[in-house]
């Protein structure tokens, strides 16, 4: 009966229409959008790559090995099974042009590819020709970036390796660039006939062969795929089919998108925030019909019920609007973001991240709703004849607690799951609500403060009035802080990471980082390599290693994925070493390195932290898949690496003789003074033609654009928290605005100046803003502090620029919602006012 | 009669409201001379507390010459009218409007701080002793009873010794023993600071303590006589 009853009841009380409820609805709704958003782009890109899967791919599926080519039985089941197959290599290596007797050397990533390719899909060339005429006699195209570096036009020649090249034309498109994934160096295409005269393919170098399968029609991808697995797998054979053409792109996508939604959500507690606020003071403009009901004898339930549907009501229609912009908003600007996008999407409805977004949005109303509905049925009868602001209880009864706690856990649990990453989600989760709680104790210690140091503004009353208004229960101090604060803690963090991240990349890593990588470093090349750079006084260190690459398959004769999950080890081939002794810089952690002779059963020395996440221990034995052959070896140590340094690091380090036979070659770091590098790279690169030099700086530079990338990505993100922010604030200005009239026509009454009056409203504004832009910092840097420290593991500094921005931000955003509302207290004739009140 | 401190003159005022224009007062002519106590009486809706705002200055004339103490309101602007309250005038509302972010305190030293007096909390803690709530300085109005924060506003609009005393019905929300004692405060007080009072009631044996007693109504002068205070 009483749902009924206050079906009937909220009814009546919706016919006054959404008036005071537009910010409530706005806040809602953009939160919402923003995640239904970036749910929509994510969904349309997955939906893109699935799509174009097999272009992307290359074929049809794919059958990878690393650093060696396809073995007679191998190619024998690939042609088997496939149509057509094409066989592709793809290694780095460096393109030398000599001109004017200057040599120029350029990174590049090498595709050979033999006369089947493309299998599928275009490579369009500029000038326009077909890529088999292109390539013939030696010929090569290459990325334009590439060409444009090295002052290469149509015609010219260079080398690779020891062979000469003639570039016919430059790269304007490549079908399946997107998914080889992340390279450091350009695109150049040969043939790999070509290339056999260049000692670049040869026993040992780093290489990958691919075969792209054009299938017959109908073939069941997963039982080819799962076939191929258990012929091949243990020979290192790695496969993918067109059903994730693009593993790399869609894992980056899945991951960007999926973290994009947790800052998503960071701004739907903000707008949770606005909701809150706005239903506080819905209820509190209804008190005296609640008062009066409950003396016409509706019960606590009736209330709280009659309440909590005209609330219901609204929360869905404001959910329902910002599914209806997020899911068009990416539908309109569909051009423009996919000629944005370097991968292909498809862009449509997608039910998925709408329900996803729509779930967020009703818990997160259920969540910051429920308190201010439960203080709804406190109101007592008695209240009518009273002060109607009764804060005598500050905590909604026990059942309201519980259920607030079940919905917290629930939005928490929910985020988990959409995230898949249950950590970071936590993680999130905690920073957010420590976030909520150091801004609700600042609010308060902003209150008080402001309470206490306005007997020292005695003489400046315009400052005088702005601190007891922030320190007044009446100025709505809390929601602002709150509001713009979690906004601003948001950005601040990012922020401080981004800005942290790229300082440990761009400004300290070369300092501790090597000038050059160098591969593909033949054994009998290594005497007279050492003897160039340990003869040259600007070379501090020299570190080189033999250098082989394998894929960890078993763990205690257990598919490795067993005990160790999807742990990045196990993602792809790993590099592997061998060493009689440790050098000086290895700490061994645990266990004891092998004797200086030992020629027994193979042993290896894992790298400690990555073996403690992968739950090894001392004994347990590993199956490397190493060019195709299986070596099971016992771990005898744990050792200490590095890889923040960007130095040689290698998780796997075996005793000489298990890897006595097979080919390798070395690789090796200089260390040099920056003035020298470009003269130890010509020398080095014309004596070896062979060998293939990465600069550091260079990969370093590439690592930082792509965090650009992604820290824009997060701006823009967390851009939707700090709009949903500032829209709080002005809905706390616009609640606040006939507290202001009233005061300022008092103000005026008592002799006060309009420009006064402004002064000291600019002043609260700009006080509370500021306090909010510190507090904000403070829980900004303690997020990134922590995310430094203990995530990424490096060094923590405060980005001043960062700083200032956030604290001006927020004085700027709270002076301009203050501002929008101080101009009809201004402007207001103080009878009116006063008379109102009478 | 001297100078009057008050001059009105053909004054009308029309309000433009929801359902229309309302012509709230009628070319209404009166002086007040210094020192003088006016009470202003009148049946509800007369424009009785119009008028009181017209001679503040906080409601603008639709038409008529309105002066104090030689300034034409009428030809200031709204900070101009702010500071003339500053300097000359003080006002008493039926209720209070107090500020609820301040203290009892700083309410009543907020016009002194406006005019720039060094010492303005020292004579604001005077005056809410003299009207008997130096005790509740600290007190924000939410937090005092309707007698206590009248006095709080008898104190605000006394402290910086206006020449003029606009009371709109400074009783009409107090209990008889709380509304005597205000009425007590606000003529003593007003006499000892040589004010000219005005004073807007529905009592009549309230507005009879004045030296003269206009009544309203319908926005015109109904008659102008003699209070006890004169008579007696």
């Amino acid at each position: 009966m009483s749902l009924a009853t206050a079906a009937r009841l909220a009814r009546r009380e919706l016919r006054g229409g959404l008036r005071g409820f537009r910010i409530f609805l706005a806040c809602l709704a953009l939160g919402v959008a923003a995640i239904a958003g970036v749910g929509s782009v994510r969904s349309a890109i997955e939906a893109g790559l699935a799509d174009q899967g097999a272009i992307l791919l290359g074929g049809d599926a794919q059958a990878e090995f690393t650093y060696r080519f396809a073995n007679k039985e191998e190619r024998a089941w690939l042609d088997s099974v496939a149509d057509r197959v094409s066989e592709v290599t793809d290694f780095r290596s460096m393109v030398v042009v000599t001109r004017d007797g200057v040599t120029e050397r350029g990174l590049t990533q090498v595709k050979s590819v033999d006369g089947a390719y493309p299998l599928l899909g275009d490579i369009i060339l500029d000038p326009e020709m077909p890529l088999d005429l292109a390539l013939v006699d030696q010929g090569a195209v290459m990325a334009p970036v590439l060409a444009d570096r090295l002052g290469l036009v149509t015609g010219d020649t260079f080398r690779l390796g020891t062979q000469t090249f003639t570039l016919r034309a430059t790269i304007t498109s490549e079908p399946d660039d997107a998914g080889d994934g992340f390279g450091l160096g350009p695109r150049t295409i040969v043939t790999t006939e070509d290339l056999q005269g260049s000692g670049l393919l040869s026993a040992g170098s780093l290489f990958e062969t691919q075969y792209r399968m054009d299938l017959p029609a109908g073939t069941d991808l997963t039982q080819l795929a799962d076939e191929a697995r258990a012929r091949f797998e243990a020979s290192g054979l790695s496969w993918r089919d067109a059903r994730n053409g693009a593993p790399g792109i869609a894992q980056f996508v899945d991951r960007l998108g999926r973290f994009l939604v947790l800052v998503g959500l960071s701004g739907l507690a903000v707008g949770g925030i606005g909701v809150s606020a706005a239903v506080r003071a819905y209820l509190a403009r209804k008190t005296s019909v609640i008062a009066t009901l409950r003396t016409l004898g509706a019960t606590r339930d009736v209330i709280f019920l009659t309440y909590f549907i005209q609330i219901g009501v609204l929360s869905l229609v404001g959910i329902v609007l910002g599914l209806v912009l997020g899911a068009s908003v990416p539908l309109l600007f569909a051009p423009l973001i996919s000629d944005a996008l370097p991968m292909p999407a498809v862009f449509t409805l997608y039910a998925g991240p709408l329900w996803e977004a729509a779930l967020y949005g009703v818990l997160t109303a259920l969540l910051f709703t429920l308190w201010p509905l439960a203080r709804a049925e406190d109101v007592r009868a008695a209240t009518l004849f009273r002060d109607a602001l009764d804060t005598s209880r500050t905590l909604p009864a026990g059942r309201y607690l519980v259920a607030t706690a079940v919905l917290l856990a629930g939005l928490v649990g929910v985020a988990a799951v959409f995230s898949g990453n249950p950590a970071l989600t936590l993680w999130t989760a905690a920073g957010l609500l420590g976030a909520l709680i150091l801004l609700v104790v600042a609010a308060a210690l902003i209150r008080s403060l402001a309470r206490r140091t306005r007997a020292a503004a005695h003489g400046r009353p315009a400052l005088r009035w702005a601190l007891g208004a922030i320190g007044s229960p009446r100025e709505n101090a809390s929601a602002v802080v709150l509001s713009l604060g979690l906004g601003l803690s948001v950005l601040a963090a990012i922020g401080q990471i981004d800005g942290n991240l790229r300082s440990a990349i761009e400004r300290d890593l070369p300092d501790v980082a090597p000038s050059y990588f160098f591969v593909d470093i033949q054994r009998d090349q290594m005497p007279g390599y050492l003897e160039r750079l340990e003869n040259d006084p600007a070379v501090s260190r020299i570190d080189s290693a033999p250098m082989l690459r394998g894929i960890i398959t078993r763990i205690n004769g257990r598919p490795a994925a067993e005990t160790a999950g999807t742990h990045w080890v196990l993602q792809g081939d790993r590099g592997v070493t061998y060493a009689a002794q440790p050098d000086e810089r290895t700490t061994v952690t645990s266990g004891a390195w092998w004797p200086e002779d030992y020629s027994g059963p193979p042993q290896v020395s894992f790298a400690a932290e990555e073996g403690a996440e992968m739950g090894l221990k001392l004994g347990d034995e590993i199956t490397i898949n190493i060019l195709g052959r299986d070596i099971t070896a016992e771990i005898t140590s744990f050792r200490e690496v590095d890889f923040s340094t960007a130095g040689i690091g290698f998780i796997l380090t075996m005793n000489p003789s298990a890897l006595a036979g097979a080919p390798h070659t070395f690789i090796s770091t200089v260390y040099a003074e920056e003035a020298a590098e470009a003269q130890i790279l010509r020398d080095l690169a014309g004596s070896y033609p062979n060998i293939t030099a990465i600069r550091v700086r260079d990969a370093i530079d590439r690592v930082s654009d792509l965090l650009a990338g992604i820290g824009e990505a997060v701006r823009w993100g967390a851009a939707a928290t700090l709009v949903t922010g500032f829209l709080v604030l002005i809905g706390a200005a616009a609640a606040g605005e006939g507290a202001r009239t009233y005061e300022s026509a008092v103000l005026k009454t008592l002799g006060a100046e309009r420009a006064r009056i402004l002064k000291s409203f600019a002043l609260r504004s700009a006080l509370l803003g500021g306090g909010a832009g510190l507090v904000a910092l403070a829980a900004g840097v303690a997020g990134g502090w922590a995310v430094m420290t203990f995530v990424m593991e490096t060094s923590f500094a405060i980005i001043w620029t960062n700083a200032a921005a956030v604290i001006l931000g927020g004085i700027l955003a709270t002076l301009a919602a203050g501002m929008i509302f101080a101009w009809r207290p201004l402007a207001t004739r103080p009878a009116r006012v006063l008379r109102a009140r009478e | 009669m001297s100078d009057p401190v008050l001059s009105l003159q053909d004054v009308t005022l029309s309000l433009r409201g929801n359902a229309g224009t309302v012509e709230i007062l009628h070319g209404i002519s009166l002086e007040v001379a210094a020192g003088e106590t006016v009470g202003l009486i009148g049946p509800s809706g007369s424009g009785k507390s119009s008028l009181l705002m017209v001679m503040g200055g906080l409601e603008r004339a639709t038409s008529g010459q309105v002066s104090a103490l030689g300034h034409d309101l009428t030809a200031l602007d709204e900070d101009a009218l702010a500071r003339f309250r500053r300097d000359h005038m003080g006002v008493v509302f039926q209720s209070f409007h107090l500020i609820p972010t301040m203290t009892a305190l700083e309410n009543v030293a907020t016009p002194l701080e406006l005019a720039g007096h060094q010492d303005a909390f020292d004579q604001a803690q005077d005056m809410l002793s003299r009207v008997g709530l130096g005790h509740r300085a600290d007190h924000y109005p939410a937090q005092m009873s309707g007698g206590e924060q009248q006095r709080t506003a008898l104190a605000r609009a006394l402290a910086p010794k206006p020449g003029i005393l606009l009371a709109d019905e400074p009783t009409g929300n107090l209990d008889g023993s709380n509304g005597a004692a205000i009425m007590d405060l606000l003529m003593g007080l007003s006499a000892e600071h040589g004010a000219t009072l005005v004073l807007v009631t529905h009592a009549t044996d309230l507005a009879a303590r004045c030296d003269r007693v206009v009544r309203l109504r319908d926005g015109r002068v109904d008659s102008s006589q003699q209070g006890m205070r004169a008579a007696g």
